[in-house]
């Protein structure tokens, strides 16, 4: 057995005491490089996923659900006959790799056998979405909803256009056109375009056909392009709509006037005469 | 001319391998042809069998995805696959960055940026870390997270769909392999290349040393992308076992005393006699 001296014990401790330098070092360098590269990258994913306006192709699932679930495989944009699918690239400030399509460029052409859908290997694209009674119907996807500007459809200005109108897969249904008076001139008609939100798949071929220089109709998801008017407003003439008060609930708010009974609020002076 | 041959046969099947296989995804894309149609994450083969990236399955449960059938089986298709052939077989064979990667390694040996960056700062393990956080950011975010970076995905996506800016993403591994860390990409950061080292652990095709036919002159290690797998050179007649070995074979053919070649693992172990 060796004798271990003062001196030698003195070194051990300190080369333990170093190597435990060292290893605290090397742990907290090892933590420290994780988060920045954490961070960095969930910084960048955030970014690439925070798009909302994109338009997915049809049967396509909710688009929280949809981002988690999409593999961007690119079968979907290989099935569909029009090109109209894309994936997206770096530089389209797009979720990269996932399927959009710009209806403006190429629309959706409504297959009845809607090719994108079935080839989906993770169910991103929904196929019970798109069916009625075991068959196939795109009449019942929803892109998005196409949505009208006023402002500068030039049918709105009295000029005869029902381009939208025509291009419509489902005419009549998705769009239909309103006759109005035209008392600028007394003797012409308004014929402008409505769009119905029950019945738009948000395909597109609308903006693709709008004659102005920027379309003035477009496709925007629906989430986007719709509004809500809650439930505490229902069409009490409508037995379907007020089945809605079922789902409705009371909030009550409480301030510091409406403590006590309104007739005291409205007698009460706020100490005005003291 | 046989020399040649001889020198250079797995690097020609592996090119060949990776080019038709990017071919395919090309051709299914711009003729519609129906052999192999998607990309790398998932596939079809004849428009019948599925095949999908096991990685990114595991990001998309991570990230509380629902998983389809066809997913699973692709999976488990492609995984069972590489258990049997090296796990890394795909990054040799397959991995179109593989194409950048050994571009930037050549050039490297080539112009000598090796002889004067001798020691490589980096830890290999770094890709298990990396592959670690990948499926914790996925769990955050709910997205799959290595998958919206992913350079491979990137490149592949860009030859088949159109590049885009895809282009400077691959120019940086480039770069970065050239100049700052040898094979840094591939043996360092990338989390596919770490599941897939996890995946080939247990493969069961093993480059085999044979100790008495080596001369040590290390034309292997100079070659090899993971060098730390061939430690047992000149000094151990025993197959490379780490699940790191790409299988890519560039050892086998600068050899040339025959000491590095293929072998079956054997399964069961110690079966030498007596033992």
């Amino acid at each position: 057995m060796a004798i271990l001296t003062k001196s030698h014990l003195k070194k051990m401790n300190n080369k333990m005491q170093s190597d435990r330098r060292k290893f605290i070092l090397r742990m907290a360098r090892g933590a420290g490089i994780a988060a920045l590269g954490g961070f960095v990258w969930s910084a960048y994913v955030d970014e690439v996923t925070a798009s909302q306006l994109l338009l997915r192709p049809p049967g396509a699932i909710k688009e929280e659900d949809f981002l988690k679930t999409c593999i961007k495989c690119g079968l979907c944009v290989e099935a569909c006959p029009y090109n109209t699918l894309l994936l997206a690239k770096p530089g389209d400030h797009k979720p990269l790799g996932t399927p959009y399509f710009i209806p403006r460029d190429v629309p959706c052409y409504m297959c009845p056998d809607i090719p994108c859908v079935p080839v989906c290997p993770t169910g991103a694209l929904d196929e019970a979405s798109v069916t009625t009674n075991g068959k196939l119907d795109i009449n019942i996807s929803e892109m998005g909803l196409a949505v009208i500007d006023r402002e500068t459809c030039i049918a709105f200005w009295g000029i005869q256009c029902d381009a939208c109108y025509r291009a419509c897969p489902i005419l009549g249904h998705a769009i239909s056109v309103e006759y109005n008076k035209n008392e600028r001139t007394g003797k012409h008609a308004y014929l402008t375009p409505v769009v119905h939100a029950d019945a738009c798949t948000g395909c597109g071929l609308c903006e693709k056909a709008c004659v102005t220089e920027k379309a003035s109709i477009f496709v925007l998801p629906k989430e986007v392009a719709m509004g809500k008017a809650g439930n505490y407003y229902i069409k009490g003439w409508d037995k379907n709509d007020e089945k809605r008060l079922e789902d409705a609930t009371e909030i009550k708010t409480k301030t510091e006037i409406s403590k006590e009974s309104a007739i005291d609020s409205l007698n009460d002076t706020g100490g005005l005469y003291k | 001319m046989s020399m040649l041959w001889n020198k250079y046969r797995y690097l020609f099947f592996r090119r060949t391998t990776q080019i038709s296989l990017l071919f395919l995804y090309f051709g299914a894309n711009a003729w519609g042809w129906t052999l192999l149609m998607g990309n790398l994450s998932s596939s079809s083969l004849l428009k019948t069998v599925p095949l999908s990236d096991p990685y990114a399955v595991l990001q998309m449960i991570a990230a509380g995805a629902i998983i389809a059938t066809d997913l699973v089986i692709g999976a488990l298709i492609i995984t069972i696959f590489y258990l049997i052939v090296g796990g890394r077989a795909f990054c040799s064979w397959v991995c179109p960055i593989n194409l950048v990667t050994d571009a930037a390694a050549l050039l490297r040996r080539q112009i000598g940026v090796d002889s004067f960056a001798k020691k490589q700062p980096a830890t290999r393990n770094m890709r298990y870390w990396v592959l670690a956080l990948s499926l914790i950011i996925s769990f955050a975010m709910g997205v799959a997270a290595f998958e919206f970076i992913s350079p491979i995905s990137m490149l592949h996506r860009g030859i088949i769909f159109g590049i885009g800016f895809g282009w400077a993403a691959v120019l940086i591994i480039f770069l970065f392999d050239l100049l700052v860390l040898k094979n840094g990409w591939c043996g360092h950061i990338c989390p596919l290349g770490g599941f897939y080292s996890l995946v080939g652990k247990f493969s069961l095709i093993r480059v085999h040393h044979t100790q008495e036919n080596c001369t040590l002159c290390m034309k292997c290690k100079v070659v090899c992308p993971e060098g730390q797998v061939l430690y047992m050179i000149g000094k151990e007649t025993i197959p490379v076992l780490s699940g790191e070995c790409t299988n890519c074979a560039r050892c086998i053919e600068v050899c040339d005393d025959d000491a590095l070649n293929f072998s079956i693992r054997k399964l069961v172990k110690n079966n030498k006699s007596g033992e």
